[in-house]
């Protein structure tokens, strides 16, 4: 790696302190006008090079976008959006392909290092192979030549769209198709880059594949689509991390994440989602709406969903399996934190359409301030899925009075001989357990940080272990001064 | 003086517990406090300590010379007041491994020493260990987390030994203990007593004092130390109860 050794100043730093992610990059940016319509959507289509039939699913999904209103089911309160009040398409200029670091823009380097993201050294340090994506295009991809030589598949939504037409032509939609729901139709009309990944059959995907998000251009939605496809018999663990830089103006960001398992194929993916939150008194931060689904199509397929939801203003967020095959197994790992006046409505749905399907879901939600936090979670068992079992264990814990913990939990069963189990916990942080730590010498942020973690543990488990030190240390700086 | 403590009044929600409380603790003595159940024995813990909830309305409190009321807890636990709580919490998820580390790190970091290395610490865990014949799987759980009611004390007294404190404060450590346990954490004080720190043994019993042998006993009651002797005043009262102390002290 030639360009790594020039690059010894790109020293890999996780994420963390206080909200140090609050710094704004200026690189000239090539913006879309104001506002969504018919033009709109051809501009970011030719802007992106897209063949007809890209533009004609954005065009169909967009004309079924106008006759959809807002969901507002969920336990959020915002002041309504203004979709014509939102630039759509936000591009950094430099379009040409880079052949090594030295050739980025130095400005972004520097993005990255704040971020403690490095592009090479990832690999050096970690083993993570990163696809950077920075305001909607993607810089630079790397390990390509690595996971080249498994076949596997893992570029920007836009290189695929050129590259592997009929793999993605196949496959996007199939899981949320457009007419899904309101930000679904949304992101697939506007959507302005993301991630591919195809694994082929039978292969082990050698490294953690990782794609760091970040909206960096003022006033501009962030339109993410992934889409990960797992042949038969093959295993990949999949990474997003999400970071955000300070502002005013709330920030709208509606992502599609779709995964397809074949045959005792297994997806893991992991999230730790730190958009910017807004500022104490509520003012600014992101509005998160994603749409999240993993299809287990082939038999014994399995698909794991863990996340660290620390960020954004707004979390409207229910990353959901689908378990067609039969045997085949969906989790749903979810560690979700709320200060100040953040509000999350989040959880899962676990869809049991095959035999002897199985799913675990386990929710920790963490609410201090005076933020809200709701778990809302569906199991459906459909009538040919015989011998289907959950076990769902949602807990809840509250630091100080003033915030709010709701649990919407909906059960469909349709088959006698189906399982479920349901557990749910609601506690405290006590008074005792506080002094307890600051007697041994631990302040109270210190003594908050080791609690929640300890009560996180369970999930924070199931993270890979790099990714599982940086969320630990997030948990803490979220809940700093909410407590005293 | 390592510990000197003047003319304490303390109220709870409104109620005065300790009442013009004076006691004065020298490096290397061993102090105990006994006296009937809510004279203030705890009260005193938990105002040394700094807890909430506890103001301390007159009097004062000075360690190694610094007086302390303005010290928050952890403050004044990283300068070297310690106590074994009556009542150990558990803390779900947090191994007790990790929670040591953090301590003993917290009190470095307040000396200005750098984090220890993690080779020396768990040397240094597994010497400390032996000292309260504590198992490893109990530092392997969840902060008290399973612990019988005797596993917890030892372990007060092992986070005791890890952070080596000036000024140990021991509450009730005998309570729920069976002759056994008390023998190993009355070993375990005994071998971390040094001319350089002191202790302040709370306790109902005179049984916990023929293993800690005390210089001085203090007889709270009321929310004053109405008597204080030699540790032949533990066996006196042992012998008679607190009701001649309590008539001697009312004439």
């Amino acid at each position: 790696m030639d360009e790594t050794s020039n690059n010894d100043n790109i020293i890999e730093q996780v994420t963390t302190s206080e909200y140090k992610y609050g710094f704004f990059t200026d690189i000239e940016t090539d913006f879309a006008p104001v506002g969504l319509n018919e033009d709109i959507i051809r501009f970011i289509s030719a802007k992106k090079e897209e063949p007809e039939w890209m533009l004609e699913f954005r065009l169909k999904a967009f004309r079924h976008w106008q006759t959809l209103e807002e969901p507002n089911w969920a336990h959020l309160n915002y002041p309504k959006i203004n979709y014509q009040d939102i630039i759509y398409y936000a591009a950094p200029k430099k379009k040409k392909q880079l052949a090594s670091l030295d050739e980025v823009d130095p400005e972004l380097l520097d993005t990255f290092n704040k971020l403690g993201i490095s592009l090479e050294e990832q690999k050096m340090l970690s083993g993570v192979a990163v696809d950077a994506v920075i305001d909607s295009v993607s810089v630079k991809t790397t390990f390509q030549d690595t996971l080249a030589k498994h076949g596997i598949i893992f570029c920007s939504f836009s290189e695929a769209v050129r590259n592997h037409p009929d793999l993605v032509r196949k496959y996007m939609g199939m899981v949320v198709p457009y007419t899904d729901n309101f930000f679904a139709a949304l992101n697939s009309a506007v959507f302005s880059d993301g991630s591919f990944c195809y694994i082929p059959e039978g292969v082990r995907c050698p490294l953690e594949l990782s794609t760091y998000f970040r909206i960096n251009a003022a006033n501009t939605g962030q339109f993410e689509r992934t889409l990960i496809v797992a042949d038969k018999g093959s295993y990949v663990s999949y990474l997003e991390g999400c970071t955000a830089p300070q502002r005013d103006e709330n920030q709208l960001h509606a992502a599609i994440v779709e995964i397809i398992a074949m045959d005792h194929a297994e997806v893991k993916y992991s999230t730790v989602q730190n958009w910017y939150p807004g500022d104490k008194e509520g003012q600014g931060g992101v509005y998160n709406f994603v749409t999240k689904r993993g299809l287990c199509k082939g038999v014994s397929s399995k698909i794991s969903w863990t996340q660290v939801e620390t960020g954004s203003a707004i979390t409207w967020k229910y990353p959901s399996c689908i378990l067609q095959g039969d045997n085949s197994i969906g989790e749903f790992y979810s560690v979700a934190v709320t200060n100040n006046f953040q509000q999350a409505d989040t959880g899962t749905k676990m869809v049991h359409i095959g035999k002897n399907t199985r799913s675990t879901i386990v929710s920790k939600g963490i609410s201090a301030g005076r933020s809200n936090n709701s778990y809302r979670g569906l199991v459906r068992i459909l009538p040919r899925a015989t011998n289907a079992r959950n076990f769902s264990q949602c807990d809840s814990l509250l630091l100080g009075d003033k915030c709010g913990a709701h649990t919407f939990p909906y059960i469909e069963a349709k088959n006698e001989t189906s399982i479920i189990e349901h557990e749910a916990t609601t506690s405290k942080i006590s008074e005792d357990q506080l002094f307890y730590c600051r007697q041994r010498g631990i302040d109270t942020e210190k003594a908050i940080g080791l609690i929640v973690n300890g009560y996180a543990k369970e999930v924070l488990n199931k993270l890979p272990m790099e990714f599982a030190v940086e969320a630990q240390k997030l948990l803490a700086i979220t809940l700093e001064g909410s407590v005293g | 003086m390592l510990l000197n403590i003047k003319n304490l009044h303390v109220e709870i929600a409104g109620k005065q517990i300790l009442k013009g409380l004076n006691l004065g603790i020298n490096k290397g003595e061993v102090h105990a406090i006994m006296g009937p159940n809510g004279t203030g024995k705890s009260t005193l813990a938990a105002a040394i300590t700094g807890r909430d909830g506890y103001e301390i309305t007159e009097g004062e409190i000075w360690y190694k010379d610094i007086n302390i009321l303005d010290k928050s807890p952890d403050e004044r636990a990283n300068m070297g007041i310690f106590l074994s709580f009556q009542y150990p919490v558990e803390i779900p998820g947090v191994s007790m491994t990790n929670f040591m580390r953090t301590a003993l790190n917290a009190k470095r970091e307040f000396n200005g020493l750098p984090p220890i290395a993690a080779g020396e610490f768990l040397k240094l865990m597994e010497e400390k260990k032996k000292l309260v014949e504590i198992h490893s799987k109990l530092t392997n759980r969840s902060v008290n987390e399973g612990f019988s009611g005797g596993e917890k004390k030892r372990n007060e007294i092992f986070q005791m030994a890890m952070l080596e404190p000036a000024m140990a404060i021991l509450d009730e450590t005998d309570s729920g203990l069976d002759i056994d346990a008390l023998r190993v954490v009355a070993n375990g004080v005994n071998q971390l007593r040094t001319t350089e720190n002191a202790f302040l043994v709370i306790t109902h019993y005179q049984r916990l004092l023929d293993y800690i042998v005390p210089d001085f006993v203090h007889v709270l009651f009321d929310g004053r130390i109405i008597k204080t002797g030699g540790k032949n005043l533990a066996l006196e009262l042992e012998a008679k109860g607190y009701e001649w102390i309590k008539e001697q002290h009312l004439v």
